[in-house]
Parts: C-alpha cells; structure tokens; sequence
C-alpha cells in the first residue's frame, strides 16, 4: 500500500437520476501529480463523475473516495481546487476579494499575489467581478481553484470562452501546477487541450469508461490513416483492394481510409500516373474519440 | 499508514476556522452594500413611507402617530433584508451554481448562512438607525435612552424571522420567480399586519387574522419597545421563536435533501 499513489477513485459506482442511468458501475483512479483528461460526449457522464469526487452527490452504489475519505468530508476537500462550468460569482466583489475569501477557506493557502501572478491576472485584482470578460471571469475562477495549494484540482471546461493566447496561458499555468506535484482532473471538449496537456486520458460513454490510455495510446487505438488525393481512378476500383477500410469521393478528391497507407498509396500511384495533392494523416484524437464512442454503440447494439 | 495519509495536509486551526467565518460573512455584507438594485429600495421604501405618512401627514392625526408609525415602518423596514437578503439571493444563487461551487469548496459548514445572517442583521440596523434618526430628528418624537435601545434591539433581532422565512422561500422557489414570490408574501404580510394601516380601522375579519402574520408580532413588540404596547411580549417572543425555528427546521430539511 506504500506505493498506492491513487488519491480520487471511484469503484464500481452507479449513478442514476429517475429513470436515466448517468453513471454504470464506473471504475476511474486519479494518481499523484497526474493530468487527466476525461473526454466524452454529452449525458456521457463525465460531470456526474466529478459531482461524486466533490461531493455534490451521493452514489447509488458503489464508493467514491478522494483521499482515502468520503468526499463530503471537509478535510478531503481542503486538499481540492476546484473550477465548475458555470458559477455566477457575485458581481459586486473584487477580484481580490474573491480571492481572499476562497483562500479563507484553506488551512495554508497560496498568498492571493501568487494566484494572481500564475493566472495572469494581476492587473485586474482591483478590478470588480462583474466588470470582466468571460475569458476574465474564466482566469479568476482559476486563480480561486488554485487558491489553497490543492493536491488535486478539478476543472470543468476550463478554457469555454477564451481567446487562443488566454487558453495557452492558462495551458501553461496549469503545466506548471503538475510540475508541482499537483495532479489535475481536466474535462474538456477541446480534443487539442486534452493533447496538448494530458498524460492520461479516459473515454467516458454511457457512464462507464470506454478506453483509458496515453493519447499516443488512444490514437493507436485507432491504427487508420486518411489518404486524400486528386485522381481518375473510381470508387469502385479503390473500394475493391483489400487494405482499404472505407473510401468515399468529395468533388474531385478521393478520400480512403487504411490500415495499411502504404501499400494503398503504392496502388494508387501505379493505378494513376497523374495523381496530384497526395496527402496522409495520421487519425487526430478527434477521430479516434468517434471511433470509439462508435464501436461502444456497436457492441451496445450487438448485445 | 498509507502514503495517502503521511502527506496530509495541515489541520484548519481554530484561528483560521474562525476567518473563514468572518470573510464569508464580510464578504456577503460588502456585496450588498455595493448593489443598488437590493440597498436602495430595501433602505428608502421604509423611510419614504414613514416620512410621507407618519411625518407629513401624520401630525394630521394624533400625537402618537409618529411613534406609532416608527414602530410599524421600522417592522416594515426589517422584514426586507431577511426575506430579500435570503430568500430572492439563495433561490438566484441556486440557480446560477454559485451554492454549487460553495458546497463543493471547503467552506465550513454553515458559513454561507451565517454571512447571510450578518448581512441581513448589518441591513436591518441600518434601516433602524435612519427610521429613529427620522422620528427623533425630524418628527420630534421624544424617546428616553431605554426605549431608543429597546427598540434597535427589537428591529434587528426581528430580521431573523424573515430572515428563516427567506430561507424557506428561496429552498422552495429557484431563479428568477423569486422576488415575484418574495413581493406577493412581503407586501400582503405588511398590510394584513396592519403595518401600513392600523388593524383597528380595518374589517373585524382582517383584525381577527392578524396574529397569523409573524410581522403582527413583530409589530407588537416594536409598540411595546416605543411605549405603545398592549403586553404579552413574552407570547410574541415566543410565537417568534416559533415560526424561526419551524421554517428554519423544514428549510434545513430541503436543502440537505435538495441541495
């Protein structure tokens, strides 16, 4: 037990609100100092996870422990930070006010500069809330989550709003945050955040975890490439070689998807001499994230 | 034991403890004191009235009616913080996930009520303040010191009542129906209380209901403070005490169930 580095786990946990099954015997650990993405469609159940780990419900079945505690016991969660999807802080406050008060709430919090520093905004403390853009608003909730020196920092769609240049910089605070130690649990429908930050990311469809890995792992998952090109040879004749997966045309492009790019390109070539605009792309997250949630429907169906 | 375990985090001191409760509630009083739209109507309707009709036209009437109407204005005055301060901001912030994020943050345990509390209390005093100041300065109403405590006492603890009766209403209402719903139970309450008119120049029906109404208490208790009461405190203390805790009691309950 020594090294049991999990410090959130939810265990075989079903959560269901009437008549919908939210979540269905999920199994997630979140270790020490790690950053992970949970991806996932709507209604998949990514938020009902992290309701659990916060505390904000209680599940049917099944245990959900955030440092070896029941998350609904304080001392658990003055260890956590935490940046919901959609809170409406009151407007009237400065922003060093907010950042005061959240910080109140922690046995040894962050000094409110250093928030303010690592958030990038230390120009607006004086500022009051209600004042800010949405990006603003977005960068002083993060400030307040780091706010108690959390070992672990829950965000939920951190960068909804932003402009690229605030999403990369709060890309790199919270870089620096898990060079800390400190681990994060990051929901995002962004595909590129969840690549540009995540060691581990966890596929959630109809409340259980569907694929859970690197995303180099996720994306091998998905071995297919996408072959784009300009030729004269038709659908048919593509469709009819055995390496070819699927093949559509679009206007004047073909557009084949293959394990085995290689090969296809090679009979491509020799099939059409004038090929042009010859292009292969290894599969994104975003099509290994369709891809998956995909084959969870087709084996939901086949059972 | 576990590595879990062996890097906790240091425990909140009692010290830190105690300013966790004295931000959230500084806080709260500071949002309220910047808002406009809550501080100017819940701070000028009371005193307004009580200049047109218990001053202006209230010479009109007996010697009596500027004290009278102090009483009554003032009750008037603090039955606004509590169902306002309570019961519109809890159903908004329900709404808007600002309980959301509290409940999910470690704030200790009833903090978030107990600012409310303060608030509601710092606002009721004030309200209290302008209304003698008004009856002493402008009205000429002479009150020796004892009745001048009595009655700030009475005005600032009655916000409570409101205050649970707030509660309760933002735990069953949510968003933006609430101050429709606080204003169809306020303004009622303050008339059939008999706080705009006296009781006793109402139909017997209305007179015989009055007690129902948690501001009649209230009410009686501000005459008694100003020199105009007809007794029984103790009754109305009690029936105070009563409505407090059941509407706290059956808020609690659906907060805890409802969140």
């Amino acid at each position: 037990m020594l090294n049991d580095t999990r410090i959130a786990r939810l265990e075989h946990v079903s959560k269901r609100y009437g008549n919908v099954t939210a979540l269905d015997g999920i199994d997630l650990d979140i270790h020490r100092g790690e950053l992970l993405a949970l991806l996932g469609p709507n209604g998949a159940g990514k938020s009902t996870s992290i309701s659990l780990l916060l505390g904000l419900l209680r599940a049917d079945a099944g245990s959900v422990t955030l440092f070896g505690k029941d998350p609904q016991d304080i001392d658990a969660r003055r260890r956590i930070g935490v940046m919901l999807q959609s809170a409406n802080l009151p407007a009237t406050l400065k922003v060093r006010e907010h950042l005061k008060l959240t910080a109140s709430y922690y046995p040894e919090p962050r000094p409110v500069e250093e928030c303010a520093a690592l958030a990038g905004i230390t120009d607006l403390l004086g500022r009051r809330y209600g004042n800010l853009s949405g990006g603003q608003q977005r960068r002083v909730q993060f400030a307040m989550a780091m706010a108690g020196r959390p070992d672990i920092l829950f965000l939920d769609e951190p960068t909804v709003g932003m402009d690229l240049s605030a999403r990369q910089s709060l890309w790199s605070a919270i870089r620096q945050l898990v060079a800390g130690g400190c681990a994060v649990v990051l929901t995002t429908h962004y595909l590129e955040e969840a690549e540009a930050l995540a060691d581990r990311v966890c596929v959630i469809a109809k409340g259980r975890v569907v694929s859970e890995g690197s995303v180099d792992a996720l994306r091998a998952h998905v071995a297919l490439r996408r072959i784009r090109c300009v030729t004269s040879v038709d659908v048919e004749t593509v469709a009819a070689w055995p390496e070819v997966a699927t093949v559509e045309r679009q206007q004047d492009r073909l557009l084949i998807a293959t394990a085995q790019a290689e090969a296809v390109v090679r009979r491509l070539l020799q099939a059409d001499v004038a090929l042009s605009e010859l292009e292969v792309q290894r599969a994104g997250l975003a099509e290994a994230f369709t891809e998956i949630t995909r084959e969870t429907e087709a084996v939901k169906e086949a059972a | 034991m576990t590595t879990i375990d062996s890097v906790a985090t240091p425990a909140m001191t009692t010290g830190r403890l105690l300013n966790a409760y004295v931000q959230e509630a500084k806080s709260e009083c500071l949002r309220y004191l910047r808002n406009p739209g809550f501080l100017l109507p819940t701070l000028l309707f009371p005193s307004v009235f009580y200049l047109m009709f218990g001053i202006v036209l209230g010479h009109a009437n007996s010697a009596d009616a500027p004290r009278y109407l102090l009483a009554s204005y003032g009750t008037f005055g603090v039955m606004a913080p509590g169902l306002f301060g309570f019961g519109v901001s809890l159903a908004l912030e329900r709404d808007t996930g600002l309980l959301t994020l509290k409940r999910a943050l470690p704030m200790p345990p009833g903090a978030y009520l107990l600012g409310k509390m303060c608030m509601a209390l710092l606002v009721a005093a004030i309200v209290s303040v302008i209304l003698m100041c008004l009856a002493v300065f402008v009205a000429g109403v002479s009150l020796p010191p004892s009745r001048i405590v009595a009655f700030f006492a009475v005005e600032v603890l009655g916000v409570l009542p409101f205050s649970a009766l707030g509660l309760l209403v933002g735990t069953l209402v949510k968003g933006q129906a609430a101050p429709g719903v606080v204003n169809l139970i306020y303004l009622p309450m303050a008339f059939l209380s008999g706080l705009w008119f006296p009781l006793s120049i109402m139909p017997s029906f209305l007179q015989s209901i009055g007690p129902v109404w948690p501001s009649y208490h209230l009410d009686q208790l501000a005459l008694s403070a100003v020199g105009l009461g007809q007794g029984n405190e103790l009754v109305h203390v009690a029936v105070l005490l009563g409505f407090t805790v059941a509407f706290v009691l059956i808020a609690a309950r659906r907060l805890r169930r409802h969140g």
